[in-house]
Order: structure tokens, then C-alpha cells, then sequence
């Protein structure tokens, strides 16, 4: 246990140094993302009043269409030259890889999701009523809700023909439950949470993380070592 | 096609004759809905079938993944693709009863979302499928997606006890009509038999492609 620990931890040092080194992907995911933003506000129509009610929805959708983007990136640098098939035969443990390349992914999604919160402030003009506390906290459970189900997918993908297509097919489906939760906890900080549900909503969310980031972990030697 | 396969088709579809005899003849219309609840005695073991043969789709994936016989793809193969086939008829059925009842073919209800949740998690596994030439690949990456995927199934299920759904909850059998539960059995046992067939008969032509695959 104590080496899946020590590898997982050099597997999320070569994933925040590539983040790092590479900050073409960063940028790109999320310029996508506020690219995506912008095209929201014209899908509702320029009314004030609707771009504010649907602007928790815009922001998850926005990040979850620019997650393609990344998670597909992510796992195409390792097919390119063979790194992972390397790692494997190291030999790094399955779970250590998951858990390094979903904890790499999810920091570059909270980030985009963390620059994508202002932007969606001034864009729908949605001031959250409940400060940015609340916010702050339900971005990171959003992006984990993604990134394990997405790390798994673009693993699958990122080695079978016309990935860019399969990741979406596989992986939209399967984060509706942490996508509905996610998106109904940042509408509860934009417009107020006059009925205590917050709570309940978050709780829904970190669930769903819980059950893919362990099912993710149990499941990816089976495609890793294939 | 063996002996086996050709009388239990035979015997499906007798019994489908009787189970839509018994649907539109033998049950009584219903307070509210009157001719209308007749849908329900195809809708139900529909249901019931498409929930079901994605639970086999995830036997088949832990089998696969436990031994690596080819048997547990080949009835992975076949409950992805039946399953998939009774979900849309599901759905199609659902819309067709929703427009004269609710006054919509479609509404974002918890139930009708986590139908078109299950089915497309599904089909984007059938996608996968086609997209992976190697069959080892193949069986274990969508046995892998399969069991993530099988998780939209219970909740499609225990939604409507658990949300406000527009969709009813199950009814309990005691709150029929007898002769209603009678033809609601009878198509249930009917539908049942059908998918079994139908399994059975992907899971051949299954077995026959991977041999042709691997040229044995």
C-alpha cells in the first residue's frame, strides 16, 4: 500500500510538471471553456434575468464540454510514445497510475473551473448571494466528479479508433448524476439557498465521487494492462 | 439455429399472441386512463427485461474480467446490444403513453432522465465495441464501461421512491385488478422469453464472428 502511495505520488509530480512545462493545454482548456461561455449567452437568448437562472448550468456544461479537450490530451501524450505500456512494465501499480493521472486532471479542471467562476460572475451577471466561499468549495467536488469517470474513459479511447468521439459517447452518460448535483449546488450559491439544500446537493455530489474514484482505481488495471 | 432455440421461439411467440389477446381482451380499462392503460402490459415487462438484461450485461463483465472466457463476452456482446434495443423501446413506449396522459411525449422527469441515462451509457459502449479491433481489448474495456455504467440501472429503478416523479411508482400487485395482474403475468413470462431468445441467438452469432475474427 505504502509504495501504490509513494508511485501514485510520482506519477501526480510528472502530471503537474507536464501541466507545468506544457501550459499550451492549460490555456487551451480553458480558453475552450470560456469560448463555450460565450456561445451560452447567446443559446439564452441575452436576457439578463434567464443567463443568470441557467448560469450554474452554462459554467458545468462549459467545463465539461473543455474536459474532452484535456482528459483526451492527457492520455494521448502517454500513447504517442509508448509511455504508458512503459510504465506498466516498470512496473508502476494499475491504481497508481489512475489515481496520478485523475489527480493531475483534476487540478488542471478545478484551475479552469476556478477561472471560469469570474467569468460567469460578469458574463450572466451572477453575483453569488451567498458569497464565493461556497462556490469555491463545490468547484473542486465538480471537477473530481469528471475527472475519474474521464480519466477511465480517456484511457479506454485513447487507444481504440475515432477517440474523439468515443470519449464524449462514453463519458457524458455516466457523470449526469455528479453533472445534475453539481450544477444544482452552484445555482444554490448564484441565486441564494433559502431552504437549507446545499448541504444535501454537495453531499450527493462528493458521493458520486467517492463510488467512481474507487470503482476507477479497481477497474483500470484491466485496461492498462490489456 | 438449434432445436432448443427454434421451440422456445415457437412457444414466444404463441404466448405473445395470448399475452396481447389478454392485454386488449381479458383486463378491464382502467378508472382513469380507461383503454389507454392497455400500454402497460407491454411497457412493464419491457422494463422489466431491459433492467434485467443489463444486470446480465454485468455478470458478463465480472465473468469476463474474473476468468477470461470467451463465452462471458460473447453474452456481453449479446445483452449490450438486446438491452440497448429494449431500452429505446422503452423510452419510445413510454412517449407514446406520456402524450395522451401527461400531454408531452417528453418531459425532464427523474424517471424518463435516468432511462435515457441507462440507455445511452450503454450505447456508448456498444460505440466502443465497434471501435476496438482487438478482441481481447474489446471484451475488457467494455466489460470495464459496463460496470461503471450499470450504476444509472438501480437508479432508474428506485428513482421514482426516492424523487418526485411524474412517472407513478411501482404498483403493488395486491392494488390490481386480478385479471389485470393475470395479463400483465402472462406478457411479463412472454417479453421474458422473447429476450432470452434473443440473447441467445446474439450470443451464437457472437461466437461465430469472434471464430471468423481469429480465422478458427
Amino acid at each position: 500500500m505504502k509504495e501504490v502511495v509513494r508511485q501514485c505520488s510520482l506519477v501526480v509530480r510528472k502530471e503537474l510538471l507536464h501541466l507545468w512545462r506544457g501550459k499550451a493545454r492549460l490555456v487551451a482548456t480553458g480558453a475552450f471553456a470560456f469560448a463555450n461561455l460565450v456561445v451560452f449567452s447567446f443559446a439564452g437568448g441575452l436576457h439578463g434575468e434567464a443567463m443568470r437562472t441557467n448560469a450554474a448550468g452554462f459554467l458545468w456544461v462549459g467545463i465539461l464540454l473543455a474536459s474532452t479537450l484535456a482528459l483526451g490530451e492527457s492520455f494521448r501524450v502517454e500513447v504517442q510514445n509508448q509511455a504508458l505500456e512503459a510504465m506498466v512494465l516498470l512496473p508502476v501499480h494499475p491504481a497508481a497510475i489512475f489515481y496520478g493521472k485523475a489527480i493531475g486532471n483534476f487540478v488542471l479542471l478545478s484551475l479552469v473551473g476556478a477561472v471560469m467562476v469570474p467569468c460567469s460572475i460578469v458574463l450572466f451577471d451572477a453575483v453569488p448571494v451567498g458569497g464565493l466561499g461556497r462556490l469555491f468549495l463545490t468547484i473542486p467536488f465538480g471537477a473530481a466528479a469528471i475527472s475519474a469517470p474521464g480519466t477511465m474513459h480517456a484511457a479506454l479511447s485513447c487507444r481504440a479508433r475515432s477517440r474523439d468521439v468515443l470519449l464524449p459517447l462514453l463519458l457524458f452518460p455516466l457523470v449526469v448524476p455528479g453533472l445534475v448535483a453539481a450544477v444544482q449546488a452552484t445555482q444554490l450559491c448564484f441565486l441564494g439557498d433559502a431552504m437549507g439544500e446545499y448541504g444535501s446537493w454537495l453531499t450527493v455530489l462528493a458521493a458520486y465521487c467517492v463510488v467512481q474514484w474507487g470503482l476507477g482505481g479497481l477497474l483500470f488495471s484491466h485496461i492498462v494492462e490489456e | 439455429m438449434t432445436l432448443g432455440m427454434r421451440v422456445s421461439g415457437g412457444v414466444a411467440v404463441l404466448l405473445w399472441v395470448l399475452g396481447m389477446a389478454a392485454g386488449l381482451t381479458l383486463a378491464p380499462p382502467e378508472e382513469h386512463m380507461s383503454d389507454l392503460v392497455r400500454i402497460m402490459f407491454v411497457h412493464v415487462p419491457v422494463a422489466w427485461a431491459a433492467m434485467a438484461t443489463f444486470t446480465v450485461a454485468l455478470v458478463a463483465s465480472v465473468g469476463w474480467l474474473a476468468t477470461h472466457r470467451w463465452g462471458w463476452d460473447h453474452l456481453l456482446d449479446a445483452s449490450l446490444e438486446v438491452g440497448v434495443l429494449l431500452g429505446v423501446l422503452l423510452s419510445v413506449q413510454g412517449s407514446v403513453w406520456g402524450y395522451p396522459t401527461w400531454g408531452t411525449w417528453w418531459t425532464w422527469d427523474p424517471r424518463l432522465t435516468s432511462v435515457a441515462v441507462m440507455v445511452l451509457s450503454f450505447l456508448g459502449i456498444l460505440a466502443l465495441r465497434a471501435f476496438v479491433d482487438e478482441p481481447e481489448k474489446r471484451a475488457s474495456w467494455s466489460a470495464a464501461a459496463s460496470i461503471l455504467a450499470w450504476g444509472s440501472v438501480p437508479f432508474t429503478y428506485f428513482c421514482v421512491k426516492v424523487m418526485n416523479s411524474l412517472h407513478q411508482k411501482q404498483t403493488p400487485w395486491g392494488a390490481m385488478h386480478p385479471d389485470m395482474l393475470k395479463a400483465l403475468l402472462l406478457n411479463t413470462a412472454t417479453i421474458t422469453l422473447l429476450t432470452v431468445w434473443m440473447l441467445m441467438a446474439r450470443y451464437q452469432l457472437a461466437r461465430t464472428e469472434l471464430r471468423r475474427e481469429l480465422g478458427t
